[in-house]
């Protein structure tokens, strides 16, 4: 879908992005990580046609990013706001009417949306009488009003409750059932483990971890194991396990372990004389491999 | 170019459907009219009555009456000593007391250094003026007669004259219309200079208001920065244009009714032959005026007044942008204003100049200088401006149209994705020089 070649911008002497080689898979829910000032919304924005790189090329289903293509993205940006004095109905067909979308089928679409979100009230309705959380769902409706191909989401939970950020939530993996290819940047790693497929995690402008979810967790797999065992006390254990700590607790055992893979065999088969109530592999956090790999930077 | 459109159609509607243009649009032709009538108004009231008293002990003024407001009330000397006449006008409450002392041998020297004005307070200068100029009169008199002059005689000499100027430039001998021509300069060269002002401000704010509201970000991922801007500063124009014309619409309206209803009566009553008089124009004066207008090339006026209206406000709007595409709140454009009212000033300045002398040079430079143009050579014109100056001055003028917007996009298309800290003249023209 997306396909980043060598992209480079700078500003001044600020290196945004440096040599950026990235691809987005067409139909896949793409996290697009790293820390405040790593270069993402430079990244967007490029893809946006809002700047232009210095160098390196983007291309968008294999042709070279062209201005035809501003009509097959939606991009709900991290600083967002509408029009004030503008009412919620006009805004949405205005702003669908800027991405070509004919005026009656807008008009269709801006109905079915409200209906969706519970904003029929407040169609003709000035933008500024609304909540924070009603303004963030005309923007998001205002995103997808011409069914993009491509979903470019800035940050999109910020200033909604809980349960606003369920009801996008659903919808963001709606659009991802249905083959909206989606770049999703944000710095919420929990989000992230929820709905992204693969991700890319850049780090002052470079690109410093990528792959599918699942193939990064066991790249940063700890090794370390959680075992509850409905024993008293174990003397011994086979060889090659160290055990990190361990607690009894209404009388069952609680442990933790590190082993290295080869021996995870004979510790399987150890244990099955035991009376095993849990054993799992702690899974890597994404959260922590955001801290681990942006602090080796 | 269907965006622009848009765009266009977006700033134009937003702004005609606000109250405030509503109400503007409609009062502003009555404020213009009161503005204009007010102080023919106010100058037609009565004034107070103001009262001298006047102890003449020189018998120098012949019991002058005075004249309209200021009104003259003489002690008979004989009655009245100083101190006396004094307490008098103090106790009736008159405006001022003057004392014209007795001179010795009859000299109106003396007098002349002699001759005193009281008041509790300040004097108004209208009456200063005038008494001075009373006296000067009646001492002139006293001299006269000292040199065994009669003053009648003077009297008649006394020739009053109304230089007849003729034009002898424009084709066929007319009337000199100088008075008139300088009217339609200024009123069409300040028409630009607010124009410009009122709707320049308006497309910066439009700009901030993005900004702040940051819906300018979703607007630059449909459609292109200068697409934004033009679209602004064309949909500001419009509503400017509209605006214009319902007022002058209005004001002629407005001045016909007013003219009907308050002057012509005057005019027909008692004031018509007073009137001819004073202004003591030739028996055919209206005539003359008239065939003085007609040397006067409206269509051309009107034409170019359509053109450095519309060029002169493009040309600053571009820049008005470039300034609110750099701050973020309207407080902080103060410092970047400055570059972009100064001309405008200067042009203000300079037309005084021009309307007295519009063949001068600073007239002819700054008529060719693009930011003072359209300004300066709307004063020019109605005096008659040779064909290749004002083509000259336009194509200059377009010339840096195309050049200033184009720089002033490239500073906004960065600005207005920049917030936080206020940038410097030095960041800005950095910004003209980034790539995309």
């Amino acid at each position: 879908m997306i396909k980043a070649e060598g992209l480079h911008k700078s500003y001044g002497d600020h290196v945004a992005l440096h040599h950026l080689d990235l691809e987005v898979k067409a139909g896949s829910i793409f996290g697009l990580l790293g820390p405040n000032g790593a270069g993402k919304t430079s990244f967007i924005r490029i893809i946006n046609q809002i700047t232009a790189p210095d160098s390196g090329q983007l291309f968008f289903n294999g042709e070279k990013l062209s201005a035809s293509h501003i009509k097959k993205i939606g991009y709900l940006p991290e600083e967002r706001g509408l029009y004030p004095k503008m009412k919620v109905g006009e805004q949405l067909l205005y702003l669908a009417q800027l991405k070509e979308v004919e005026k009656s089928q807008a008009k269709e679409r801006i109905l079915k949306w409200l209906k969706d979100f519970q904003l029929m009230d407040w169609k003709d309705k000035n933008v500024e009488e609304l909540s924070k959380g009603m303004a963030q769902k005309v923007q998001f409706i205002a995103t997808l009003l011409h069914q993009p191909e491509l979903l470019i989401l800035d940050e999109p939970f910020t200033g909604f409750d809980p349960r606003n950020t369920e009801i996008i939530k659903k919808e963001i993996q709606r659009l991802g059932e249905r083959g909206t290819t989606i770049i999703f940047s944000t710095h919420r790693m929990e989000s992230v483990e929820e709905i992204c497929d693969s991700i890319v995690l850049i780090n002052k402008g470079k690109k410093v971890l990528e792959g599918s979810l699942r193939d990064i967790k066991q790249q940063f797999r700890s090794g370390n194991y959680d075992l509850i065992l409905e024993e008293s006390q174990i003397s011994t254990w086979p060889a090659g396990i160290e055990i990190l700590s361990q607690a009894s607790l209404q009388g069952k055992l609680h442990l933790k372990l590190k082993l290295e893979p080869e021996n995870k065999q004979s510790l399987l088969q150890f244990l099955s004389t035991k009376n095993l109530h849990l054993f799992q592999e702690e899974e890597a956090k994404l959260h922590d491999i955001f801290i681990q790999t942006t602090a080796e930077e | 170019m269907k965006k622009i459109g848009l765009i266009i159609k977006r700033e134009f509607s937003t702004r005609v459907r606000k109250k405030s243009f509503i109400i503007l649009t409609l009062l502003g032709p009555i404020l213009m009219a009161a503005v204009m009538f007010l102080p023919a108004y106010l100058a037609s009231l009565p004034t107070d009555d103001r009262v001298i008293t006047v102890l003449d002990e020189s018998l120098l003024l012949d019991f002058e009456k005075g004249k309209d407001e200021i009104r003259l009330r003489y002690l008979p000397p004989d009655k009245f000593d100083f101190a006396s006449a004094q307490a008098f006008s103090e106790a009736q409450g008159d405006y001022a007391f003057m004392h014209i002392p007795l001179s010795e041998g009859g000299d109106p020297d003396f007098v002349a250094r002699n001759v005193r004005l009281f008041r509790a307070g300040d004097i108004s200068v209208s009456v200063e003026s005038y008494l001075e100029n009373t006296l000067e009169k009646y001492l002139q008199k006293e001299k006269l007669k000292a040199t065994g002059v009669d003053p009648e005689i003077i009297a008649r000499t006394k020739t009053k004259v109304n230089l007849r100027v003729i034009n002898t430039d424009e084709g066929l001998e007319t009337e000199n219309a100088t008075l008139i021509k300088m009217g339609i300069g200024y009123v069409a060269a300040f028409a630009i200079y607010i124009f410009i002002f009122l709707y320049g401000s308006q497309v910066m704010r439009g700009v901030i208001e993005e900004k702040t509201s940051r819906v300018i970000e979703i607007m630059v991922s449909s459609v292109r920065p200068f697409e934004m801007m033009s679209g602004k500063i064309i949909g500001i124009g419009l509503v400017a244009m509209l605006q214009f014309t319902i007022w002058i619409g209005l004001g002629s309206l407005f001045y016909v009714i007013a003219v009907s209803l308050f002057i012509d009566p005057q005019l027909a009553a008692n004031n018509l032959p007073n009137a001819a008089a004073n202004i003591s124009l030739p028996n055919d004066g209206l005539l003359s005026i008239y065939s003085s207008l007609q040397s006067i090339d409206f269509f051309g006026i009107i034409a170019s007044f359509i053109f450095y209206f519309i060029f002169g406000y493009l040309l600053y709007a571009a820049l008005f942008a470039a300034v609110g595409s750099a701050v973020d709140k309207e407080s902080d454009s103060q410092q970047f204003m400055l570059p972009i009212s100064l001309p405008l000033i200067l042009g203000l300045l300079v037309i005084i100049r021009a309307l007295d002398n519009p063949d001068g040079d600073i007239a002819f430079w700054f008529s060719m200088i693009p930011l003072t143009s359209p300004l300066v050579m709307m004063a020019r014109l109605p005096f008659g401006v040779a064909p290749w100056e004002l083509i000259l001055s336009m194509l200059i003028l377009l010339i840096s149209f195309v050049l200033l917007t184009w720089f002033a996009s490239k500073i906004y298309r960065i600005g207005i994705l920049m917030y936080g800290k206020k940038p410097t003249f030095t960041e800005l023209l950095r910004w003209a020089r980034y790539k995309n």
